[in-house]
């Protein structure tokens, strides 16, 4: 099995098993997984929170750019390393 | 106190609940330790309700509901829900006996996050054999498909010594086959019932070198299909694993009378004295106990270990390894090529290897427990 591309029409979703938790106790966020804890920095978190399975990864990218006034393209080049990285691992869904 | 007086523990991430030690596999590479605890002297769902509880308030994510076969447990659904309250990451480490529609629907219901299935070998008369009970395999693929059908992430698990070495690629394969999205192939570690097991279980190196390069080709070919997860044996390494990531750093492991250790092994050093969640707080027992004090930090050290440029990297090795194999806790782990006893580990090792020993000392209850108790 080769590894579906990521189109702009991907909807992102992270499956049951893997998580997103607020850690009160350490102050930060985290991606709770199978025999895994992976420590989210704020780009991280503000994307996963997107990957609802609703979302498409063109609207997720217009979404985080207007939010963070950040360059589009940019933006567009986090998301999918962040989510090519994580299916690769079998930790999201697209 | 052993530790430096600035240092404090980081909180633990990870609490691995031993709910019972009933099991009604015989599996002779078990972890338990040798003597194992009665149903009569398991702690009750208040006292693992209670424990979960401060785990969640100290910091701890991931709860690991383990046995022992925590199916065996009726409490189980109730525990889970109270881990998903309380916001824990709940992950069922199974046999998969004793599983059932209706039990995986109530699991899925009360928020179990994820299931962790053992299997034995690739072949069902192999793997029946070494989990000693006939019927198992094939109601291993029953559940997998239960569980996926349920909607949950599944990881397969498979322990590898001398009588499946041979087939731990066809593992790989089997795990996909049933539909898991994480497999963790696992060379045997020498402790609890392995010990008394270790020349029946021992691969030579040839059969063990074998195993991990095809497990090692299967992981570039299945990328972003299946996660494999390789934990290779230590005894061939020239530096120990960091065992637990570092004694007292990161779980806290509940037996199931309620004693709690830095690592399930952790009792075969007597000297040490593990408090029990009955008497104190389980945040008491991670800062204050004598038992996950012992060895944190690296006052304790040997000077070896002490000046070594390793020492926070695999902070000496394994204790009970060390305990097992130089018989002192606080020695240098006898896998590192530092050690003086290194040579006498090797000795063992090719003996072992070379031993035509095939008889299993099966894990059992004594009073022949086991598939009867459930």
């Amino acid at each position: 099995m080769s590894l579906r591309e990521i189109t702009g029409n991907c909807q992102p979703k992270l499956p049951r098993g893997v998580r997103l938790k607020q850690d009160l106790v350490r102050n930060e966020w985290l991606l709770l997984a199978p025999e895994r804890v992976i420590k989210l920095n704020p780009v991280a978190q503000a994307i996963l929170q997107r990957c609802t399975g609703l979302a498409s990864v063109d609207a997720i990218v217009d979404d985080l750019s207007q939010t963070f006034a950040a360059d589009r393209s940019r933006i567009d080049t986090d998301v999918r390393a962040l989510l090519a990285d994580l299916a690769q691992k079998r930790l999201l869904d697209i | 106190m052993t530790m430096n007086a600035h240092e404090v523990p980081p909180a633990p991430i990870g609490l691995l609940a031993e709910l019972t030690h009933r099991c009604p596999l015989g599996c002779p590479y078990c972890s338990n330790p040798v003597q194992l605890e009665s149903r009569s002297d398991e702690i009750d769902t208040e006292s693992w309700k209670r424990v979960f509880s401060e785990a969640a308030a100290l910091g701890v994510l991931q709860v690991h509901l383990s046995g022992g076969e925590p199916l065996a447990r009726r409490d189980l659904v109730e525990l889970v829900e109270h881990c998903a309250k309380v916001g824990l990451y709940t992950n069922l480490i199974t046999s998969g006996i004793g599983m059932s529609p209706t039990l995986v629907t109530r699991l899925a219901d009360a928020g179990l996050d994820h299931v962790q299935l053992s299997i034995q070998d690739s072949t069902a008369a192999s793997a029946d054999k070494i989990a000693g009970y006939d019927g198992a395999f094939a109601k291993k693929r029953e559940v997998a498909r239960l569980v996926c059908d349920a909607g949950f992430a599944l990881t397969i698990n498979a322990v590898i010594h001398r009588a499946n070495a041979g087939r731990a690629g066809n593992m790989v394969a089997l795990a996909i086959e049933l539909g898991a999205r994480r497999v963790e192939i696992a060379h045997v570690q020498y402790y609890g019932w392995a010990v008394p097991n270790r020349a029946a279980l021992m691969p030579t190196l040839v059969q063990a070198q074998a195993a991990i390069a095809a497990v090692e080709a299967l992981k570039k070919q299945h990328a972003g299909e299946i996660v494999i997860d390789h934990v290779i044996p230590d005894y061939h390494a020239r530096y120990p694993k960091a065992c637990m990531g570092g004694w007292g750093k990161r779980t806290i492991n509940i037996t199931p009378q309620g004693r709690a250790l830095p690592c399930h092994a952790a009792e075969s050093i007597k000297s040490l004295e593990f408090w029990n969640v009955a008497q104190h707080s389980l945040a008491d027992i991670w800062y204050q106990s004598p038992a996950f004090n012992a060895y944190r930090g690296t006052q304790w050290m040997n000077e070896l270990c002490r000046t070594c440029e390793r020492r926070e990297i695999d902070h000496g090795g394994c204790r009970c390894q060390a305990l097992a194999l130089a018989g002192d806790a606080a020695a240098t782990d006898p896998v590192c090529h530092k050690s003086p006893d290194h040579g006498k580990m090797q000795q063992i090792v090719l003996a072992e290897e070379a031993a035509h020993v095939e008889a299993y000392v099966y894990r059992r209850l004594k009073g022949g427990g086991g598939a009867s108790s459930l």
